[in-house]
């Protein structure tokens, strides 16, 4: 939403970029062992940052008491299964057995610290959250019937992932590869029409969606509305794997739109900035073709900051994921968000945050892994380069 | 000058500069005209304020692109000049009125609906009224007899007699319909209404409001409660507009001053600002804002500060520390140190502005972005509960399926709107990212 739209800043990197094959090849070597140092340190500092992360997002969630009263709701509800079960306890005169029900009440609020002051409960809160207990929903079910939350998360969250990485990855290689070809062809007019066109990356996903939509699947009626199957999905898995592919095809183009003429637009420009580098017109005066100058002399130097950028955008997207799956209708977790919201259903909005929280902490953390896989430059405790 | 002489050199910066003025133009026409109160009032007042208008009618311009004209709504009153009323004393108690709505009918389809609003002055003895109605080839049609209470409203599509009397068709088909032709088509021509009323007391009255709803109303049509959409449209302007620019100055301005206080101050300053900014990063914004948007408030200016909060710490903080970082040390600030400068002066009068430049072409993209997060917001159903918005209007559409009611006009507006102002400020901002970024010039 409010990350940097802007095209690359050729910042601070600039200055180091040129890597010298020489170099490169003393640390090369030592990659595996390099990266596997980076990436626990990296595991560690994101750790914390996780915590500290989810542990404001509690503290905003139980501004007014909510994680409280979901806490007491669950007791009630425990103690009034124990009381369904209990005959004993049936046939007591009214006056004792509301003591009984209050004394057990008393006894669980204890067990779960609700009398501790509220830094102790927080703290409880969070190591709940961060091993995902996440209390049970008030009343939303999972496809199975259960009311944990952590399984009617976990249950929407393979076809937000389905979507996202599909939308995503097909997202960064298409950019990829336009913005390189472009930068070749500078100044043409398909050029010129990119960058023309790279403002409308102004828009967010859903709001194509609502364009595909109105135009696929309303007026031509050739796409489906929304959905991840039909409503009796084909029983062959070829059909249902086809099916789903017929289902997928707005909402993956709808998130490409958002963000594509923005990456080629920003690539292209920092393609040709690099291409300019002495380095570059060196290896051009050598005779090297053109594919070799662009893959070894172009891209590998810009590829870190490209994941960069493209970290930024992919966090943008994660969280507009809630309303690009209401407006398809697509039941993932962002959908889940929405009727949590419509239902009132505070557990189920709290545990969705907190998992908002770990998706773009293993965002950042498999970027920046991958990061240091395409910078030899990366040391462990290297910082003010991370993404 | 010169500046004036770039832009002219992209047609694009022209473009996003004009559509901007216009839009500011729009805001400053529809608060002078529309106030606050009246938009509210017409937004959010009830079945009373919007009762002559149609029903998810089209705009009225949508019968420029068919053949096929849709009817506009029809009012004619008896208490003006627009219908005739005659009333004949028959003894000194008893009294009959004749009111008649005439009108012409020169459209295509038929209306929407045909209502009339009674309104009677009488202490006991309730008026009666008969109502019959007058087709362009001469028949007539018996409507109903009933009696009146003070206020009626009386629907004819809600009438099961009528509709009986009219051998089961749709009501407005019934009335409107050329009884010759194989398909029903409206017949065009002067069609009258005539109610005649029988009161029985001596300062007994009795007028009547004739309303035909029609398919299309006003500029921009309505939607389903009525509403007419250029109130949302209108007002949806400036508060796009003031949210955008708030959002985008407060966080950009403070984002830089933050910047340059751990610049300046160092070490663990620096340090924690740096974290921060690390856990801003995975910090679920939206899910956040909506938390807040159910469990506390959906007052607009509380997301708006809500949402400045949660950007102070955006990624633009290594930008801009990059750049302190660099001018630190620069000459300058030393000689500012040297007459005694304190560490504020310093930050916010030699340190920050140094970003300016940098800082303005971030600030103008980020606008759409934050007019975009409202909408976003809005189409949640976490829109202000009071004002009109695009996004509500948005949302107000797909929640009441006018993607699949092909009612597109109600989607497009508001999303046309958004789309020019997103589309002008992101143009105008990469305009001046490319004059202020000198690598970026000529590419």
């Amino acid at each position: 939403m409010a990350e940097a739209t802007l095209p690359l800043e050729p910042g601070a990197d600039a200055a180091e970029m040129p890597i010298r094959g020489r170099l490169r090849h003393r640390i090369a070597g030592s990659t595996f062992s390099r990266v596997a140092k980076y990436a626990i340190a990296k595991v560690v500092v994101l750790f914390v940052t996780v915590v500290v992360g989810v542990y404001l997002t509690i503290l905003i969630a139980n501004m007014g008491g909510y994680v409280d009263n979901i806490r007491r709701g669950q007791i009630q509800e425990e103690v009034a299964q124990v009381i369904m079960n209990n005959r004993e306890l049936q046939q007591m005169p009214l006056a004792e057995r509301n003591q009984r029900i209050q004394a057990m009440v008393q006894i669980r609020e204890r067990q779960l610290g609700l009398d501790k002051p509220f830094f102790v409960r927080s703290l409880r809160f969070l190591s709940d959250a961060l091993t995902l207990s996440l209390g049970r929903a008030e009343n939303m079910t999972s496809d199975t019937g259960s009311k944990q939350v952590r399984l009617i998360i976990l249950e929407r969250l393979p076809s937000t992932l389905l979507l996202f990485a599909t939308a995503n990855l097909l997202n960064f290689f298409l950019s990829i590869f336009a913005a390189l070809s472009l930068s070749r062809r500078y100044g043409s007019p398909i050029d010129r029409l990119v960058i023309a066109l790279a403002p409308t990356s102004a828009a967010p996903a859903w709001f194509y969606g609502l364009f595909l939509i109105l135009l696929f699947a309303s007026v031509l009626g050739i796409l489906p509305f929304g959905g991840m199957v039909d409503p009796l999905p084909p029983a062959s898995p070829l059909a249902y794997a086809l099916n789903l592919l017929k289902h997928m095809i707005l909402p993956v183009a709808a998130i490409t739109l958002s963000a594509f003429f923005l990456n080629v637009y920003g690539w292209r420009t920092f393609f040709l900035i690099y291409s300019s580098e002495d380095y570059v017109e060196m290896a051009k005066a050598q005779g090297l073709n053109s594919r070799t100058i662009e893959r070894r002399y172009i891209l590998r130097p810009t590829l870190p900051t490209i994941i960069t950028n493209f970290a930024l955008t992919l966090i943008t997207l994660w969280t507009g994921a809630i309303i690009l799956e209401t407006i398809f209708n697509w039941p993932g977790l962002g959908r889940l968000f929405f009727r949590a919201i419509g239902s009132y259903d505070t557990p189920v909005i709290v545990g969705s945050t907190v998992i908002y929280a770990y998706l773009l902490a293993i965002t950042v953390f498999l970027l920046d892994f991958i990061y240091a896989l395409v910078d030899p430059r990366v040391k462990v405790g290297d910082e003010g380069r991370k993404a | 000058m010169k500046t004036l002489r770039e832009i002219l050199r992209y047609p694009s910066a022209v473009a996003g500069l004009a559509i901007i003025a216009a839009l500011v133009g729009l805001s400053i026409y529809t608060v002078l005209t529309l106030p606050y109160s009246e938009a509210i009032r017409l937004w959010r007042g009830g079945e009373e304020t919007w009762h002559e208008n149609p029903k998810n009618a089209q705009p009225a311009w949508a019968n420029w692109f068919t053949k096929n004209k849709l009817p506009e709504t029809i009012i004619l009153n008896s208490q003006d000049s627009s219908a005739t009323k005659n009333v004949k004393a028959v003894s000194a108690a008893l009294a009959d009125v004749t009111i008649s709505f005439a009108f012409d009918y020169s459209y295509d389809a038929f209306p929407q609906e045909l209502a009339i609003y009674f309104t009677a002055v009488y202490s006991e003895q309730q008026p009666l009224v008969s109502l019959s109605w007058l087709t362009p080839d001469g028949r007539e049609i018996r409507i109903g007899d009933f009696s009146i209470k003070q206020a009626e409203t009386y629907r004819a599509s809600q009438d099961s007699r009528l509709t009986r009397r009219l051998k089961g068709q749709p009501t407005m088909q019934g009335l409107f319909a050329d009884p010759a032709a194989d398909t029903p088509v409206a017949l065009k021509g002067r069609y009258e209404l005539r109610i005649v009323g029988s009161l029985f007391e001596k300062d007994a009255d009795l007028d009547a409001k004739f309303v035909l709803h029609g398919q299309v109303h006003g500029l921009a049509g309505t939607d389903h409660r009525r509403r007419d959409l250029t109130v949302a449209l209108l007002w949806g302007t400036p508060i796009a507009l003031a949210f955008g620019l708030l959002a985008a100055f407060g966080s950009t301005i403070t984002t830089m001053v933050i910047a340059a206080i751990g610049v300046w101050f160092g070490r663990w300053v620096d340090g924690i600002i740096q974290r921060i900014t690390e856990v801003h990063l995975i910090l679920p914004v939206l899910p956040i804002l909506i938390m807040i948007g159910t469990f506390y408030s959906r007052s607009i200016w509380l997301i708006l500060g809500v949402v400045i909060i949660l950007n102070i710490f955006g990624a633009q903080i290594k930008t801009y520390r990059a750049v302190f970082l660099q001018v630190k040390d620069a000459p300058y600030i030393e000689a500012a140190r040297a007459y005694g400068a304190g560490n504020w002066r310093i930050i916010l009068l030699y340190l920050a502005p140094r970003v300016v430049p940098m800082l303005v072409p971030q600030l103008v993209v980020l606008i759409p972005s934050f007019v975009f997060l409202e909408a976003s917001l809005a189409v949640l159903g976490l829109g202000d509960p009071v004002l009109p918005t695009w996004g509500k209007a948005i949302n107000d559409a797909y929640t009441n399926g006018a993607l699949f009611q092909k009612q597109y006009y109600w989607v497009l507006e508001p999303s046309v709107l958004l789309v020019l102002t997103g589309l002008a400020f992101a143009m105008v901002g990469f305009f001046l990212d490319r004059i202020s970024n000198p690598r970026l010039r000529g590419l």
